[in-house]
């Protein structure tokens, strides 16, 4: 099997994006964000068609719109969460935007089932180069944000009180989450980012409660889930991304039934 | 010094009048009832003497200063505590996201500041707290959890914005009785804001009574009286007292405990920012 290039090369951007997808969405499990990630990748597909269009390789298409629409979401507004019918009607336009790219650039259709489903067998040497940039551009950016980030999704109120600038942290927030779900959506596709964005973070969320442990344990899931998928899909034939997803929700469902510890505190 | 000293000062919401000229001194020390109807401005109150709404006009003086954000001898516990329902965070992090919450970087917590957070958990009798998941606390146990995280950094000051709500009457006496104790051992002044005011007579060293963009401070005998608080609700209000109970009334009813008067005064009130 490691003697295909083409799967030595899914492994490695795989792990890249798992690892990554894993530290960032545990932050958007946390801030109460995950419809916003998922929208954001929505848009990146009417970004990724609309490059298509004029010629562009998707990817930056993706990342552009990504990007803007990270930026504009979190300077309109610091909770974004409780937003939902904004945010759908947004992803459902950008969807739309995405179908009528695609209709006026026919000869591009072929590659519209891998931007919604990803296409991780066909990654290639400079896509790894570039997703591990990307990757590492997004961990980089996140560390320096991450303490006033934490202290501002627990505590906003407080937090304002502090002194931190909440309006500029929940935007270089959704900045970088715009980079994970361009990076993520190589791997699974802009439909399923959140088996590799939520249900690795919200399981282990589940398990541990420390924030390191919760961190790391949300990365191990993430790249266990990718690497597991793709030789599950080596063996059986299946897409690639339905192995993933299909690890992700099992590992989501297992964590949910792990029993709590008995409450000790009733009152 | 006073520790909160306000000279005929005009707080605004947007174009809201919240208060208007309105003047008192808070003395260092102090244990302070903030009172009104819903509202009144009590939050409005504290945001201003933490420096996030500016003074329209007069003067606000904390502690000799200018109000300003991040003033690190404040303890503030906000009344909008937005907590996720589903957040599995350990009350330990959670009080540790705040410490020097605002500096860029990783997160962490020095050895100085882990003794601090256990100083400041030991002081309210809640240890064990540290260790628990934010989801599986009770109202009371967050509480408390707010209330040491606020105690943290050795505060002058503490706004503590209706720690009260939401607690029955057990933990409510507990919180009272916390907040009392570790503030008269420290000096600590408290602008303590509520509903009500019978929990808190036993406590409070004077009372601030806000309403109708007005503020009275003085004594339970000066202020709970029914011509000043017949100005401040901007209604005829009868103060009935008995067995140690103050009952504010209007028209025969409790306003303190239906709150309803509000409604008849809408005019008078900001439905924007619940108080």
């Amino acid at each position: 099997m490691f003697a295909y290039e083409f799967m030595n090369n899914a492994l490695v951007a795989a792990a890249i994006v798992a690892v990554v997808s894993g530290i960032v969405g545990y932050f958007l499990v946390m801030r109460g964000q995950t419809f916003a990630g998922h929208a954001l990748s929505h848009i990146g597909f009417a970004g990724a068609t609309g490059a298509g269009l004029i010629g562009l390789a998707p990817i930056w298409g993706l990342l552009g719109f990504t990007l803007v629409a990270g930026i504009v979401m979190g300077a309109l507004s610091e909770r974004i969460s409780n937003r939902d019918v904004a945010i759908g009607i947004v992803l459902a336009l950008a969807l739309g935007f995405g179908l009528l790219f695609l209709h006026y650039y026919t000869s591009f259709a072929t590659q519209a089932t891998a931007l919604l489903f990803g296409n991780v067998l066909a990654v290639d040497r400079p896509t790894i180069a570039l997703l591990a940039v990307l990757g590492a551009i997004t961990l980089v950016a996140l560390g320096i944000i991450m303490r006033p980030l934490i202290f501002a999704s627990l505590q906003p109120e407080l937090a304002a009180a502090k002194g931190v600038p909440l309006r500029f942290v929940s935007t270089a927030f959704l900045a970088i989450v715009a980079l994970a779900v361009s990076a993520c959506a190589q791997i699974v596709g802009v439909l399923l980012v959140f088996t590799l964005m939520v249900g690795p973070p919200a399981a282990a969320q589940r398990l541990v409660t420390g924030l390191w442990g919760g961190l790391g344990l949300s990365a191990l899931f993430a790249l266990i889930e990718a690497v597991l998928g793709l030789l599950l899909a080596y063996r059986t034939d299946w897409p690639v991304s339905f192995c993933i997803a299909l690890l992700s929700a099992l590992v989501y469902f297992v964590c949910l039934a792990v029993p709590r510890r008995a409450r000790r505190h009733a009152h | 010094m006073n520790a909160v000293e306000l000279d005929r000062a005009t707080l605004k919401l947007g174009d809201h009048l919240v208060l208007v000229d309105a003047s008192f001194a808070v003395r260092g020390g102090e244990f302070i009832g903030v009172l009104g109807p819903n509202g009144a401005g009590k939050t409005t109150l504290m945001r201003a003497l933490l420096g996030l709404i500016p003074v329209s006009s007069g003067s606000v003086r904390v502690l000799g200063r200018q109000p300003h954000c991040g003033d690190r001898v404040i303890g503030y516990l906000p009344q909008v505590r937005t907590v996720l329902p589903d957040l599995r965070v350990r009350g330990l992090d959670f009080i540790a996201s705040s410490l020097d919450g605002e500096r860029w970087g990783l997160p962490g917590i020095s050895r100085a500041g882990r003794a601090e957070i256990d100083a400041a958990l030991g002081a309210i009798g809640a240890h064990e707290l540290a260790r628990r998941p934010l989801s599986e606390m009770s109202g009371g146990e967050r509480q408390r959890l707010l209330l040491a995280q606020a105690l943290i950094g050795s505060p002058k000051l503490l706004l503590l914005d209706e720690p009260l709500i939401s607690l029955d009457q057990r933990h409510q006496e507990v919180v009272i009785d916390v907040v009392k104790k570790v503030c008269r051992e420290r000096g600590i002044t408290v602008l303590f804001s509520a509903h009500e005011l019978n929990q808190l007579l036993g406590t409070l060293d004077r009372v601030l009574y806000l309403g109708n963009k007005k503020a009275v401070l003085g004594t339970v005998e000066e202020v709970v009286t029914a011509p000043v608080l017949s100005k401040l609700y901007g209604t005829d209000i009868d103060v009935v007292r008995a067995n140690g109970h103050i009952f504010v009334m209007s028209r025969g009813r409790d306003v303190e405990r239906t709150d309803h008067l509000h409604d008849h005064h809408a005019h008078n009130h900001d439905h924007r920012h619940h108080n």
